[in-house]
């Protein structure tokens, strides 16, 4: 195949998807500036989710979390795909 | 007032034995008739209708219709209708009567108005799913389909085992809420927790249904987990351990996914995450959070339905079905893609999109009940859906690296069957003002305010961009997971190997005594009765009638005296 690789395959592009992804997560982060979000625990003391940006770094950061465990736990659970095959 | 009626699941059950004698057109016909005139039934059956069949000295009530019922029973015959489209092209004749059988069976399940009614189309479910299995017709498919039915027939126990002591003690059969604080109720309860893919019983999803035909997948996804979840909405809502449970559930299946390399895995794992979020919502109980897990049920199999079809046009036309393999299909496959992406951002909720307002009545229902810890632990569950299923299955099957394969578009069928569900998808996440109609209590929820959509929008971004900051530590590796199934597939199976090389010697042992004895009892024989023996020798006359003189002399003296 001596076909042209497809644009999304062309390493010139990459730093453009990139910028493409942070500009549509600044975009909705700077939504946050506008529309305030209101706290889903009124009285309970916790008000974290009405501050600026929590969903996003929330996300983010269990995210990270979550793959940081997947992680480890594959130390302990993963086997080769033949494991069970006799 | 009541009204005789017929029972909608037997339009499906009885109708698919007739599937095999028709061929071309009429099998197409029959094939997506059967499912439309399930769901015209379902809803021409009157509410309070009931049809009363005496049974073994119990009453059977084969047609009661709830809003519950109603509810599932209508996706579950959309659901049959797709998936007989789907399978239309490819499927064996002995799926799609298996296919049917089970779906008319899941129908049946949210029509039982009493626990007989209910176990015996559970059964049948459970025998259906795994003709479905065993139709994929390979070595593997074969053995992961007894393994399931294993799990099932366990599960079917535990579940009768329940149903009687709930009847003796309570003598009541009606399918109706209870709390799992008698033995017997939490024996029901677990019955059913079985069939939703609840710890410790979880593997059995990731391990039969990617075993099953791209067609058998794409039915298995649908019923038996979700018929659980029907049944747990209906006869345990608001007890607090299932909160906990579809929280272990949700988590699960997200880490579970994560490590996994076979994309029809992938999507297994989610199942049980999904489920997992309408467990959580069944065990906080209120009525939104009822209408939650119940609108995420029908959105959830519309939407996953899609993915598995997706993935199941992908295999049929590549044949294979690891990450490792795939990559780059877009640039053939834009169809399969685009509904696979659709798919994709449906289950992570995306906004405009069914998953957006069904799954937020259950995170809503959290907030509204002060369960912060719950309320965050979903938010973060969220968050990882779009993680392991709304990015990372698009993303390893159909762009990552080249790989170099060009397959075609999955025939016709297939592909109307994904556009019917990605119109779906979309439509009710436009528009979910029916859907919120049929749900079983009044809806008072507004998805759509510009906070909730820009909230949602952050969470999914960044959750986006930690996949892509981290794309190198999930680099796919040639591994399954080890998981509970590991116990009755490897560790009871050494362990029934090193009994059997014991007990092998241990009667070999006795074996050998039992063979020393019988030698030695013939050399006794040989000795007495052989050729030289005492008894084989021959004896002089003068001998026998000295004996015979000898016994007459007695018997005379003795008859003497």
């Amino acid at each position: 195949m001596n076909e042209r690789p497809h644009w999304l395959y062309r390493p010139e592009n990459r730093p453009k998807l990139w910028a493409l992804l942070v500009l549509i997560m600044v975009l909705a982060l700077s939504a946050s500036l506008v529309i305030h979000p209101h706290a889903h625990f009124p009285g309970s003391g916790f008000a974290l989710d009405a501050s600026f940006g929590f969903y996003a770094w929330y996300g983010f950061v269990t995210c990270a979390a979550m793959v940081a465990v997947a992680k480890i736990l594959g130390i302990f659970l993963k086997r080769p795909d033949t494991y069970y095959d006799d | 007032m009541t009204e005789l009626a017929l029972p909608p699941a037997l339009i499906m059950v009885l109708g698919a034995f007739f599937i095999p004698a028709e061929n071309g057109r009429g099998r197409k016909r029959l094939l997506l008739g059967l499912p439309l005139a399930t769901l015209v039934l379902v809803w021409l059956v009157p509410e309070g209708a009931s049809l009363r069949l005496p049974f073994l000295g119990v009453e059977l009530n084969p047609v009661h219709a709830t809003a519950e019922g109603r509810l599932f029973a209508t996706i579950f015959a959309i659901m049959a209708f797709a998936g007989g489209l789907y399978a239309l092209p490819r499927a064996s004749r002995r799926e799609l009567v298996a296919a049917y059988v089970y779906a008319g069976s899941a129908i049946g399940v949210t029509f039982a108005g009493d626990l007989i009614t209910l176990f015996i189309f559970w059964e049948l479910m459970a025998v259906g799913s795994t003709a479905v299995i065993i139709a994929a017709d390979t070595e593997a498919a074969r053995r992961a389909a007894f393994r399931y039915l294993l799990v099932h027939l366990l599960g079917g126990v535990l579940l009768m085992a329940g149903i009687i002591g709930h009847w003796v003690s309570s003598g009541s059969l009606a399918v109706e809420a209870m709390r799992p604080e008698s033995f017997a109720t939490a024996l029901i309860l677990i019955g059913l927790l079985v069939n939703a893919g609840a710890p410790p019983f979880s593997a059995w999803i990731a391990d039969a249904y990617p075993e099953a035909s791209p067609s058998g997948s794409v039915f298995l996804s649908a019923f038996t987990t979700k018929t659980a979840v029907f049944a747990l909405l209906v006869m345990f809502p608001g007890t607090e351990l299932l909160i906990w449970v579809g929280l272990y559930m949700v988590f699960y299946g997200i880490l579970y996914a994560l490590l996994e390399n076979d994309m029809r895995r992938i999507l297994a794992y989610s199942i049980v995450n999904q489920v997992g979020f309408m467990v959580c919502a069944i065990g906080i109980g209120t009525e939104l959070a009822l209408n939650g897990a119940a609108a995420h049920a029908f959105a959830h199999i519309i939407y996953k339905a899609l993915l598995l079809m997706s993935a199941g046009g992908v295999l049929l036309m590549t044949g294979k079905r690891k990450c490792t393999d795939l990559g780059g299909l877009f640039q053939t496959m834009p169809r399969t893609a685009m509904h696979g992406i659709i798919g994709a951002l449906a289950i992570s909720a995306f906004p405009f999109t069914s998953g957006f307002v069904t799954k937020s009545l259950e995170t809503a229902a959290a907030s509204h009940e002060g369960l912060l810890v719950v309320w965050l632990l979903l938010l973060a569950a969220s968050a990882g859906v779009f993680l392991h299923a709304g990015i990372k299955f698009p993303w390893f099957v159909f762009f990552q690296k080249d790989s170099g394969l060009r397959p075609p578009e999955p025939p016709v069928e297939m592909r109307r069957a994904m556009a019917l569900f990605s119109f779906l998808c979309i439509a009710i996440g436009l528009f979910p003002a029916p859907l919120y109609a049929i749900l079983p209590h009044p809806v008072d929820y507004q998805p759509y305010t510009v906070e909730h959509v820009v909230s949602q929008l952050q969470l999914l971004l960044f959750a986006g961009f930690a996949f892509f900051v981290l794309l190198g530590q999930m680099k796919r590796t040639l591994t399954i997971s080890l998981d509970f199934d590991w116990f009755y597939r490897r560790f009871l199976r050494e362990l029934g190997g090193e009994f059997a090389v014991r007990t092998a010697a241990a009667r070999q042992r006795l074996e050998d005594r039992a063979y020393a004895r019988a030698r030695r009892f013939v050399a006794n024989l040989y000795a007495h009765h052989g050729p030289h023996g005492i008894l084989a020798r021959t004896w002089p006359t003068g001998s026998m009638v000295l004996w015979v003189a000898l016994m007459l002399g007695c018997t005379l003296l003795l008859y003497v005296l």
